[in-house]
């Protein structure tokens, strides 16, 4: 069987991005003794403690329970603010649009450190620190412009002939968006909230702000593993994987449409 | 395609104005406001006008941060770019193996910022990590926390690892539209591989390629966690990117003013760079549709 060069790159990329992964897998099934005492490839003594102890321990499980709600209230949200606007941009000029279009692409691209102390003190000005709801609006500054874009991107694909028969055939608006439109860009509806989803869930630095206690996600808590003791690196690595497997099912439920949502250029 | 001229569009378009102006303009107020005025607590506000950013802009620490920051996003262009873009080129076409790939790529984007710093905090650990160790065991003198060089290669591996992906996903969507005729009427020219991917591959990416270039590097530009996490800044300031200065300076040191003063520039910077970016961008559009209409 004759090798081919293509095979062979990618399969050295993917071991390059699986490798790290790989090692935090690894130490996460490790006890503690063994990650710092012997240097193993794999693990001699194979032990689920880590898992368990962030299981058993609601301020550890906690964590993902809040990220977990806020990500979703931040797709909610942003999804359905997002839908009629990006339908008025994709079928009418109005005044002002470009100018409007580009200043909500501004807000992508703004460094989160630059809002993260004003975003604290609005929120404690409005007593919503450390609730979830500040976490999801703060993370549509950025959500909402790029859910705009993509679904633009989207809704143009669809013939403006769709919109006038409906029309005629006696539709209302709000009638024929959800009954009509939606379905035809349940695609592009997909991928909008797999990238909302994305950069909320892997969003660090405004969370970590705007929460103390009962709405603090799993990233902020994973930074409590350095304690007196030392470093527990084995609870640290089975955090650290549990924060991968709801990325990993997203992926695996929108793999059709990834490609898709890229081949718009509109990430 | 064709727009209707409706000025009622505007109420489609409320929720997300208020929404954004809500998360967006009212923040950014607070800013412009301790930018211009210094204050001792209590809410007492004294007028400081261009104090903070003639500090700013005379301050030895910023640029050092924004001479670090521009090197570090070139680098990260120069590696990212080609090597999101050969991967591309070698990813299988369709079937299975394409969503494999597909969905082993697109797990490094999914992973949270400061877990990507954690991995490869862990990796690059000489006593824990693989990486640290093998280099090691090879005679390589490599310490991540000690040697500013070495923080810097393992910055930049970990980006390189956490984001070649987009830009191998973004050009890999550019070759998928390319119609299969462009290759058949290139392979009845003989033409050879290099010449395939410079005039017809090359071109018909310039679109998603533009899009990759632009948000990698305003990425890179704002980049924080990653870095905060694995070298928290170190070793010395030699890791210290701007985000990472400006958190320092606002969260940490509560110097107001000269961090307002630092974000308004900042921001500043970025707004003109999206606004290239924006304008090369529909300018492109208004390009190919015009190209298809002829």
């Amino acid at each position: 069987m004759r090798i081919r060069p293509n095979a062979v790159v990618m399969t050295i990329y993917l071991l390059f991005l699986l490798i790290p992964i790989y090692w935090l897998i690894g130490m996460s099934l490790k006890t503690n003794t063994e990650i710092t005492g012997a240097f193993t490839l794999w693990p001699q003594d194979l032990t689920f403690r880590n898992y368990r102890v962030i299981l058993t321990d609601p301020s550890w499980y906690m964590g993902y329970v809040n990220s977990m709600i806020y990500v979703t209230m931040n797709v909610v949200i942003t999804i359905t603010v997002a839908l009629p606007a990006a339908y008025a941009f994709s079928r009418y000029s109005f005044m002002g649009d470009k100018h409007l279009f580009f200043w909500l692409l501004t807000n992508r691209m703004a460094p989160p450190a630059v809002f993260a102390l004003p975003f604290f003190q609005l929120y404690s000005a409005m007593n919503l620190i450390d609730t979830h709801i500040a976490v999801a609006l703060a993370h549509c500054l950025f959500n909402v412009p790029l859910a705009v874009w993509i679904l633009e991107g989207f809704m143009r694909g669809v013939p403006k002939e769709i919109d006038e028969t409906a029309y005629i055939d006696g539709y209302s608006f709000p009638k024929f968006f959800v009954k009509i439109f939606m379905p035809l860009i349940a695609s592009g509806i997909g991928v909008a909230a797999f990238f909302c989803f994305m950069f909320s869930w892997v969003e660090l630095l405004l969370s970590r702000t705007l929460t103390t206690t009962d709405a603090k996600p799993i990233a902020a808590v994973m930074t409590r593993t350095v304690s007196a003791s030392g470093m527990d690196w084995g609870v640290l690595a089975a955090a650290g994987v549990l924060t991968i497997v709801p990325g990993a099912l997203v992926i695996y439920f929108v793999r059709n449409y990834i490609a898709k949502g890229f081949a718009l250029g509109r990430v | 395609m064709e727009k209707t001229q409706n000025n009622k569009a505007w109420f489609l378009v409320l929720p997300v104005l208020v929404l954004v102006a809500f998360s967006a303009i009212l923040p950014l107020m607070t800013v412009v406001n301790y930018a211009f005025n210094d204050t001792f607590g209590n809410n007492q506000f004294f007028w400081a006008g261009i104090e903070w950013f003639d500090d700013m802009i005379h301050s030895e620490r910023l640029r050092a941060a924004l001479g670090r920051q521009v090197i570090f996003s070139l680098i990260i262009l120069a590696i990212e770019v080609p090597l999101g873009i050969f991967i591309a080129l070698n990813m299988p076409k369709k079937g299975f193996w394409a969503s494999f790939c597909l969905v082993l790529m697109a797990l490094p984007l999914l992973i949270p910022f400061n877990v990507v710093g954690t991995i490869w905090q862990i990796f690059g650990r000489v006593d824990i990590g693989l990486l640290g160790h093998t280099l090691a065991a090879m005679g390589v003198d490599y310490n991540y926390t000690n040697d500013p060089l070495d923080a810097w290669i393992t910055v930049i591996v970990m980006d390189v690892w956490h984001w070649t992906s987009l830009v191998a996903l973004l050009a890999y969507a550019g070759l998928q539209s390319i119609p299969q005729a462009y290759y058949q009427a290139a392979r009845i020219d003989q033409a050879t591989r290099w010449s395939v991917f410079r005039y017809i591959e090359l071109p018909k990416m310039k679109g998603v390629l533009l899009i990759a270039v632009l948000l990698r590097f305003m990425d890179s530009f704002m980049i924080y966690t990653e870095p905060f996490v694995v070298t928290g800044g170190g070793p010395g300031n030699s890791t210290t990117f701007l985000s990472i200065d400006l958190a320092k300076m606002a969260t940490g040191q509560f110097d107001l003013g000269p961090a307002a003063a630092f974000s308004i520039m900042y921001f500043l910077v970025i707004l003109l760079i999206s606004w290239v970016f924006y304008t090369v961008m529909t300018n492109l559009d208004r390009a190919e549709s015009g190209e298809e209409n002829r």
